[in-house]
C-alpha cells in the first residue's frame, strides 16, 4: 500500500495513473482522428451504403468497403480454420503427451514463430510459398475436388499463387503461436485432481483429454482463438504481397482479393484526391470498429472462463 | 537518473545543432520513383558544396500535400499538376528526370524486343478482349513468329503508383474503349489479371508465370532481364525501348513553360519516340524565393553534372533543350 504522506509515493502513484489514462486518451484520440479524417467520405457515402457497396474505383471516385470487408472476412476465417486444429494439437502435445525434455524446445520454437516480423512472412510468401502453392498444392486441390459439385467452385480458375488461399495459409502460420500458447495455458488450468481421478477410474489418455481437459479449457481456448482472430484481422504486410489487391468479390479461393489492411498498405501513399484519402481513413475506421468488437468478445469469454475456474 | 539527464541533454543539444544546421539542408518529400537518382546527386552535391538534401520518399500524393502545406522546401511528384491547380496552391512546377514504362512478356521462345505490339492490341489485351497469344490481331503484327495457343495472364501493379498512372494515361490516350471502361490514375480497376505489389512484384510474377504480360519501369526490365516488347508509336514506327527512344520522346513532347510543363510524356509524336514515358516533377512554393533558389541551384548543378549518374541508374536525363527551358522558367519566376 502506498502511503499518502510520502511525496515520492505520491509522485509514483500519479505517474502510473497518468500513464494508464494516457492509453485511454490515445485510443479516444485515434478514434477521433479516424472519424474526423474520414468525415468527407462518411458524408458522401453514408454508413450502410459504404459497408455494402462493392465498387472501389479511384478513377470514378466511387468507394465502398464491401470487397475489403469480404476479403478480410474470408482470409481471417480460413486462417482460423487451418490454424485451430494445429494449434490445439500442439497445445495437447505439449501439456499432456510430450516428455518433459521436449517441452522447452517446442515452446521456444512456437514463441520464436511469433517473433518473426510480418514483412519476413510477406517476402517468404511471395518468393517461396506462392510458387509452391501455384505449382503443387493448388493444382492438387483442383484435381481432387474437380468432380465434387460445390467444392470445385472454391478452386476454380488458374492456380496463380496470389490468392485468398495463399494469404490464409500465411496468416494461419502467423496466428498458430498465439492460439497454441493460450490453449496450452488453458489446458494447464485443468485441476490435476480431476485428471488423476479420471485415470484412477481407468480412463485412457485420449478419454481424459476428450472428456476432462478440453471441456475445462473450452472457454479459454475460445478466447485465444478470438484474440488470434484480432491479430489476423489487422495483419498487413504478410498478406499484402500475396493477395493481389483485387477489389472483387469472388467465389473461388484461387482468386486475388483485397483486405482492408492490404488496401490501406497499397493505396495510402499514392492517394491523390481528398475523397480517396477520406475513404481510406473510413476503411481504417471500419477495421478499428471490427477489431474492437472482436476483442470485446474475446475479453468476455476469457472473463467468463476465469470466473468459472476461480469458483 | 544522472545517466538519463545526460542523455536528455545530449538529445537537446543534437536537436539544437540540427536546427542550426538546417540552414544548409534542403528538405524535400514525395515520389519514390526518382529517389535513387536524387540521393545519388545529393551525395555528390554535398561533397562539393556541403549542402545536404533530406529527401523523404513518401509517395507523390504525400509530396503534393506537404508542399501545399509548406512543410518542405520542395515536393516531388510523378504526375504533373494542372496549371490551374498550381495557380490555386501558389506552386511552381518543373521536370527533373525522365523514366519509361515498358510492357514485359514471358512467352517461351520469344526473345528481347522480338514481339511487336501496337496500341490497339496492347489495350485490348489489358481489357481482356484479346485472350490468347495467337490472336489474329497479334499474329498480324508478328508475321513469321510462332505464338502459342495459350491464354494470356495479365499482371498489373496492385499498389497505387506513378508507373500505373503513366501506363493508364497512355492506354486512355490511345484507346477510347480503355478511357471509358477503365480510365487513368495511379490505381485503377483493372478488368482482368492479377495484381502484384511494386515493380519487383510485377517483375517476379512475369518471370515466373508462363504466357504472362505486365508493365514495369524500364530500369526494372533491364535489371531483372525481362523480355520487353516493341511498340508502335504515334508516327507508326515500331520502337524498342532505349535511352535514345526515351530521349526522342522527351525532345518532341510539348513541354510548355507557360503551362508549368504540364504534359504526359505518352504517345509523343517523334519518329523514334517510345510512346510510354513520363517526367517526374519538382514542386516549389511560389513565395519561398530563398529556399527556391537553393533548390534550383541543386537541380542546375544536377542538370549540368548529373547525366552520367542518372544513366547509370537507368534514368533518362532531360534533353538539352528542355533543361534550357527549365532554367528560363526559373528566371521568369524570380528564382536565380
Amino acid at each position: 500500500m502506498l502511503s499518502k504522506k510520502n511525496p515520492l509515493d505520491m509522485l509514483f502513484a500519479s505517474i502510473t495513473a497518468i500513464s494508464s489514462f494516457a492509453v485511454i486518451l490515445l485510443i479516444a484520440g485515434i478514434l477521433f482522428v479516424l472519424v474526423h479524417e474520414s468525415w468527407p467520405a462518411i458524408e458522401r457515402f453514408g454508413i450502410v451504403k459504404f459497408f455494402f457497396d462493392t465498387d472501389w474505383n479511384p478513377v470514378t471516385e466511387s468507394f465502398g468497403a464491401a470487397t475489403n470487408v469480404y476479403g478480410t472476412f474470408i482470409t481471417t476465417t480460413l486462417s482460423i480454420i487451418i490454424a485451430i486444429p494445429i494449434a490445439i494439437g500442439i497445445a495437447i502435445f505439449v501439456t499432456e503427451i510430450s516428455p518433459d525434455f521436449l517441452k522447452g524446445p517446442i515452446g521456444g520454437a512456437i514463441e520464436l514463430l511469433a517473433a518473426i516480423p510480418s514483412i519476413i512472412y510477406g517476402m517468404w510468401g511471395l518468393f517461396t510459398l506462392s510458387p509452391i502453392m501455384s505449382g503443387l498444392i493448388e493444382p492438387f486441390l483442383k484435381t481432387i475436388t474437380q468432380d465434387i459439385p460445390i467444392i470445385s467452385a472454391l478452386f476454380a480458375g488458374p492456380p496463380m499463387g496470389i490468392d485468398l488461399l495463399t494469404a490464409s495459409v500465411i496468416l494461419s502460420i502467423m496466428i498458430i503461436p498465439f492460439t497454441a500458447s493460450i490453449s496450452r495455458d488453458s489446458f494447464r488450468l485443468t485441476p490435476e485432481v480431476v485428471k488423476e481421478s479420471a485415470y484412477a477410474l481407468g480412463a485412457t489418455k485420449w478419454e481424459v483429454i476428450k472428456h476432462i481437459v478440453i471441456p475445462y479449457a473450452k472457454l479459454g481456448v475460445f478466447g485465444g482463438v478470438v484474440l488470434s482472430l484480432g491479430r489476423a484481422l489487422g495483419e498487413t504486410m504478410a498478406v499484402a504481397f500475396v493477395l493481389g489487391n483485387n477489389h472483387r468479390i469472388t467465389s473461388s479461393l484461387l482468386d486475388a482479393a483485397a483486405t482492408i489492411t492490404v488496401t490501406l498498405a497499397n493505396e495510402f501513399a499514392e492517394a491523390d484526391k481528398d475523397i480517396y484519402l477520406a475513404s481510406l481513413f473510413y476503411l481504417a475506421l471500419v477495421l478499428f470498429v471490427l477489431s474492437f468488437i472482436t476483442l470485446a468478445i474475446a475479453k468476455f469469454f476469457l472473463l467468463k472462463a476465469e470466473r468459472k475456474y476461480s469458483r | 537518473m544522472k545517466k538519463i539527464l545526460a542523455a536528455a541533454l545530449v538529445m537537446t543539444l543534437m536537436v539544437t545543432f540540427s536546427l542550426v544546421q538546417a540552414a544548409d539542408t534542403l528538405n524535400g518529400a514525395g515520389a519514390t520513383f526518382p529517389y535513387p537518382v536524387y540521393s545519388a546527386w545529393a551525395y555528390e552535391y554535398n561533397k562539393i558544396t556541403g549542402v545536404k538534401l533530406n529527401y523523404q520518399s513518401i509517395g507523390s500524393g504525400g509530396g503534393q500535400r506537404q508542399i501545399t502545406d509548406r512543410t518542405v522546401d520542395f515536393g516531388a511528384s510523378d504526375d504533373p499538376l494542372m496549371p490551374e491547380q498550381l495557380q490555386k496552391d501558389r506552386l511552381l512546377q518543373f521536370p527533373a528526370v525522365i523514366g519509361g514504362v515498358v510492357p514485359v512478356v514471358n512467352i517461351a521462345g520469344i526473345k528481347d524486343g522480338q514481339l511487336k505490339l501496337d496500341s490497339e492490341s496492347l489495350s485490348r489485351i489489358f481489357l481482356g478482349e484479346i485472350k490468347l497469344w495467337d490472336d489474329a490481331a497479334i499474329i498480324k503484327l508478328n508475321p513469321g513468329i510462332k505464338l502459342p495457343h495459350r491464354e494470356i495472364t495479365v499482371v498489373y501493379r496492385s499498389d497505387g503508383s506513378g508507373t500505373t498512372a503513366i501506363y493508364t494515361n497512355y492506354l486512355s490516350e490511345v484507346s477510347a474503349a480503355w478511357k471509358s471502361k477503365v480510365g487513368a490514375g495511379k490505381a485503377v480497376k483493372y478488368p482482368v489479371g492479377i495484381g502484384a505489389k511494386g515493380n519487383e512484384g510485377v517483375a517476379n510474377y512475369v518471370k515466373r508465370t508462363a504466357n504472362s504480360i505486365g508493365y514495369v519501369e524500364f530500369a526494372y526490365a533491364k535489371q531483372n532481364k525481362l523480355v520487353y516488347t516493341q511498340l508502335k508509336n504515334k508516327a507508326g514506327q515500331f520502337i524498342t525501348p532505349s535511352f535514345k527512344t526515351f530521349e526522342n520522346a522527351a525532345e518532341t513532347a510539348d513541354f510548355n513553360p507557360t503551362k508549368d510543363f504540364f504534359v504526359w510524356l505518352t504517345n509523343a509524336p517523334g519518329k523514334n519516340a517510345w510512346p510510354i514515358a513520363g517526367a517526374t516533377f519538382i514542386l516549389l512554393a511560389k513565395e519561398k524565393t530563398g529556399s527556391n533558389k537553393k533548390v534550383a541551384m541543386f537541380f542546375a548543378w544536377a542538370f549540368k553534372n548529373g547525366d552520367a549518374k542518372a544513366k547509370e541508374l537507368v534514368y533518362i536525363p532531360l534533353p538539352k533543350s528542355l533543361k534550357a527551358k527549365v532554367e528560363q522558367y526559373w528566371k521568369a519566376n524570380g528564382i536565380n
